[in-house]
């Protein structure tokens, strides 16, 4: 059980709970939408962008407990931060959720990625690695003009 | 006929014996794959151990004795689906390839410009997608049979679309996402009343129930030997041998010919014709040994204990707050899917995974379904010979758990 309690830390089940920017757009200028293929999950991110600062961004759609926090936890995340930063964000999680960053990297990890660290757990599920990543597809697609994102 | 005995039976699985996540293996997940009896793991073994050779090409005792050996498998596949000869049984890799050999096959000598495929709304995957794009090739159009809230297919809707263009129905005899036994006699009844053929993917029943192709009246019938408790990579289509006889090679090469010049070609008949290039010897062999197991325990047997399983785990899985079962119709067989309230299906997965629980969660491979049922996954448990009531209490205790993490 301790392991699945690494998968499912409290903030996680908060954020499934209580989703948060999980709301359609005021002024969104880019959208996207993510597919998993794996379970038929479908996410909208919503982005407006000005002057390559992510002024607001909010999701909608539905998912499992690791996606639908991933996506909220990742909107409060990259809101006010300038784009380019946003999607080193992206980087350094991916890193992070597949454990390619190794041993030693992750252990710094925590300080850097803030409250993501809670993710870190994903990297013992690999089958989860897409459901934690699908919200950061889908914002990458929607910032760099894509329409459609897949985890695939 | 003596007691089922579960007990005995499950010590035939070495894999039953094994943990997951540090539990026992609860395994409740035979409709994505049955575990295999030591009979099959050995019988696979021993043929690559002391059996191996080509088959139908060496001169020599090996080779023979491993043609020998396809052969009787073959035979083994025909007594199983009660087909009249074993020309009628073609091996493939899995119902996927069976259902897409007919597709290629049979599909482009018959379907043209206006013509209609009618298929059901419970569909696997592999028993749309081939009729889908066989339609768009050909501009013909593919038709869906509408299944109501309960999971039963209407056969009054099903009858109204059928017309002149229909040129063929397919359709599950189980589903295997919501566990529907769908009434293929009357589908029969329907095909043989416009003289096109029915072809039904029997990948979820051939391991539940006994199955004669000739009492249902199918013409094709697909099923996969890693369901029916053997290996991977072999499968089998059943094909009256009437439409065989017209049906071209679907992949030519080796081993399916007669005479070959460099202008042109001619065919051996079926099934060869439809088997080219070296198939899954060791995998017929093994399945041939999961038939005989199959038929051993008995498949009337079988498909008591499985209904006497599913209908406990009705019971308990009522008992969960919350929990919504999927309804498979009057004759729902061997798969139960559900859904759980405010958790997705895929946390109920890894939930149950931690507790030792193997079993399956996300669409099926049955997309338009689950949009049909207004959900866009759906957990699901289905039931093997070795499953027992421990089984579903394991399974009820470890939903109970998901409750306490996610409410």
């Amino acid at each position: 059980m301790s392991e699945l309690r690494e998968l499912y830390q409290s903030t996680i089940l908060d954020h499934n709970k209580k989703p948060r920017n999980f709301r359609s757009p005021q002024q969104a200028n880019r959208r996207a939408v993510g597919h998993n293929p794996l379970c038929g999950d479908e996410i909208t991110v919503y982005l407006q962008l000005q002057d390559d600062i992510v002024a607001d961004v909010c999701f909608q759609g539905s998912g499992c407990a690791i996606s639908t926090a991933s996506a909220s936890m990742m909107t409060q995340a990259v809101k006010g931060r300038p784009l380019e930063e946003a999607l080193q964000l992206f980087d350094s999680f991916q890193r992070m959720v597949t454990g390619e960053s190794g041993a030693d990297a992750a252990d710094a990890q925590p300080k850097q990625m803030g409250k993501l660290a809670a993710f870190a757990g994903v990297r013992e599920y690999p089958m989860r690695v897409k459901c934690a990543t699908l919200a950061w597809h889908t914002l990458r697609a929607a910032a760099i003009g894509g329409e459609a994102a897949t985890t695939e | 006929m003596s007691a089922f005995d579960t007990a005995r039976l499950r010590a035939d699985f070495p894999i039953l014996r094994t943990q997951m996540r540090g539990k026992p293996l609860v395994y409740l997940d035979t409709a994505a794959s049955a575990q295999k009896p030591q009979v099959v793991i050995e019988a696979v073994s021993n043929f690559y151990r002391h059996e191996n050779a080509n088959i139908h090409r060496g001169l020599y005792e090996l080779s023979e004795q491993a043609s020998l050996r396809y052969e009787a498998a073959r035979e083994k596949v025909r007594e199983l689906l009660g087909a009249a000869d074993a020309r009628e049984i073609i091996f493939t890799r899995n119902t996927t390839e069976a259902i897409n050999l007919v597709a290629w096959s049979w599909g482009r000598s018959n379907i043209g410009p206006g013509d209609e495929v009618l298929i059901t709304a419970l569909e696997h995957h592999a028993n749309l997608v081939p009729w889908q794009q066989l339609c768009a090739e050909r501009g013909a159009r593919l038709r869906v049979a509408p299944i109501s809230d309960d999971g039963e297919l209407e056969l009054d809707g099903c009858e109204s679309l059928l017309g002149r263009q229909t040129k063929l129905i397919a359709a599950a005899h189980v589903s295997n996402a919501i566990g529907t036994r769908l009434p293929v006699k009357k589908l029969a009844g329907l095909a043989q009343a416009r003289g096109i053929p029915l072809l039904l993917d029997g990948a979820q029943a051939a391991p539940r129930f006994p199955v004669n192709v000739r009492e249902l009246g199918a013409d094709f019938y697909a099923v996969s030997g890693h369901k029916l408790y053997g290996p991977t990579g072999i499968g089998a289509l059943y094909a009256r041998a009437e439409l065989l006889e017209s049906m071209p090679p679907w992949q030519t090469g080796g081993g399916m010919i007669e005479q070959v010049s460099f202008e042109r070609s001619s065919f051996a008949p079926a099934p060869v014709r439809f088997e080219a290039g070296t198939p899954d010897i060791a995998g017929a062999v093994g399945l041939a040994a999961a038939v005989d197991y199959l038929r051993g325990v008995g498949l009337a047997r079988i498909e008591q204990h499985e209904a006497a399983l599913l209908a406990e785990a009705v019971l308990r899985l009522g008992e969960i707050p919350g929990l919504r079962i999927i309804a498979g119709g009057e004759q729902q067989t061997g798969v139960l899917s559900f859904v759980l309230d405010g958790v997705h299906p895929h946390d109920v997965g890894a939930v149950l995974d931690a507790e030792g629980v193997a079993i399956r969660a996300g669409h099926h491979c049955a997309q338009p379904l689950m949009k049909r049922l207004g959900v866009t996954a759906t957990a699901r448990v289905s039931f093997g010979l070795y499953n027992t009531s421990e089984d579903i209490e394991r399974l009820a205790a470890a939903l109970r758990r998901c409750i306490e993490i996610f409410r």
